[in-house]
């Protein structure tokens, strides 16, 4: 199983990369009136196989170990490379998927394939099996170091804590009618919830429901308070006002119904989809309200544990 | 599709991230209302929107936009750009319309919510 998921993980990457992220970019060109016997320097110097051949800035052709080769067997040491390289020289494109390139070595099996600019035609690259490796465990390393960072601050803090039960509790004071601050405490809870190692998809549910019921007292009321308590299988976002109170929940839970006036639709808010919207990310909610009273909203996402 | 094409493909003027066009966006997504975006947008994608506040902006980190592109000429106001630039969230502004602008990003390739919808139910 584990092997089969490295696979795919492989594969998803060479989609990702592009040519141009893992192509070297300082690329040795030699020029077609330089003789064969010069090209074995070059190649020997600068420990490579072949190289690109450009004239005034223009890929002409390519020429390799092999080639120089053939040319020793002959004692052709002297005639200039123009006449001994390979003329019609493929090429990939530096914005391609790496999954091209991939394809390409196995289509060609040639050593290495100089990467031109889309449009452009200049060379800004050159790609050997080699880079392909090196860019792949490059990237692996990186995504595998993040999720190793994450991890860590996630197990850190409720690992730290001795306790039978553990549940870090934020508080946000939301301000009625306040449009300059609205959405502060949902973008704070996101940011707070991500340094926690909380996987994205769950902290995303989580920011999703926190900002609209935050709009929800912003937009009806005179000012509530928003709670979020995270334990390591769940984050409950709480929601409580004073303000008017829902005379009817299941109406106000329609697609499309709200009582928003004129002014707040023009802020994009107010579409009667807000509650709506909190469900689907919750893996349950509670909503209870008097008229008269307030309103208190419950919701809550369950984490998957490791 | 990466900002910079967006730019040109929407003749768009940058207001935040002009050393920032390489970013790709994956996907595209356009709405006028906020819940709209936070239901169906998906990470990583371009928003196309007429709304200039502040809450795009909060809407657009919660939902984990990557960039956004006012259309109808709309600017935003130094409250709004200040707030998107602490978030580091490219900002592009369009004359063209709505309609226009996600049917010329379509068009060249830039694909929306749906298609990955009909590509999940088909496997």
């Amino acid at each position: 199983m584990a092997e089969d998921k490295k696979y795919t993980k492989i594969q998803e990457l060479t989609y990702e990369l592009k040519v141009e992220n893992v192509m070297t970019k300082k690329v040795v060109t030699v020029s077609p009136q330089k003789t064969i016997y010069k090209l074995r320097n070059i190649l020997h110097t600068k420990r490579i196989s072949g190289t690109p051949v450009v004239d005034k800035g223009k890929l002409i052709g390519i020429i390799s170990i092999e080639d120089f080769m053939k040319c020793l067997a002959k004692g052709e040491i002297n005639i200039p490379i123009e006449e001994r390289m390979t003329k019609k020289v493929r090429t990939l494109y530096a914005d391609e998927p790496l999954v091209h390139a991939v394809r390409k070595f196995d289509e060609y099996g040639f050593g290495r394939f100089p990467v031109i600019e889309r449009g452009k035609g200049k060379l800004v690259g050159i790609i050997t099996k080699g880079d392909i490796i090196k860019g792949l465990l490059k990237k692996l390393e990186i995504d595998y170091h993040k999720e190793e960072i994450h991890r860590y601050r996630a197990s850190h803090i409720f690992e730290d804590i001795v306790a039978d039960r553990t549940t870090l509790t934020f508080h946000y004071n939301v301000v009625g009618e306040d449009f300059n601050r609205a959405g502060e405490s949902a973008s704070g809870l996101k940011r707070t919830l991500s340094r926690l190692g909380i996987q994205p998809d769950s902290v995303r549910r989580a920011a999703i429901a926190a900002y609209e019921a935050e709009m929800n007292i912003v937009v009806f009321t005179e000012g509530g308070k928003l709670t979020v308590s995270v334990e390591t299988h769940r984050i409950k976002i709480e929601a409580s006002d004073s303000g008017p109170g829902i005379p009817d929940i299941e109406q106000a839970m329609q697609p499309g119904f709200s009582t928003a006036p004129e002014r707040i639709r023009e802020l994009g808010f107010g579409a009667g989809m807000g509650l709506l919207n909190i469900k689907n990310c919750a893996d349950k909610m509670n909503l209870t309200s008097k008229v008269g009273k307030g309103t208190h909203l419950e919701a809550i996402i369950y984490l998957n544990q490791r | 599709m990466i900002l910079n094409e967006v730019k040109e493909i929407l003749e768009a003027e940058v207001i935040i991230g002009s050393d920032n066009l390489k970013i790709e966006v994956k996907i595209g997504c356009a709405a006028d209302s906020m819940s709209d975006i936070l239901a169906f947008a998906k990470p990583g994608a371009l928003l196309l929107t007429g709304l200039t506040n502040l809450q795009v902006v909060y809407t657009s980190e919660i939902s984990d936009i990557k960039a956004i592109c006012f259309v109808r000429g709309k600017k935003p106001d130094e409250k709004v750009i200040k707030l998107a630039k602490s978030k580091n969230l490219p900002m592009l502004m369009t004359h063209l319309p709505m309609f226009e602008s996600c049917g010329r990003l379509y068009a060249n390739g830039l694909i929306g919510i749906g298609y990955l919808d009909i590509k999940k139910k088909n496997g």
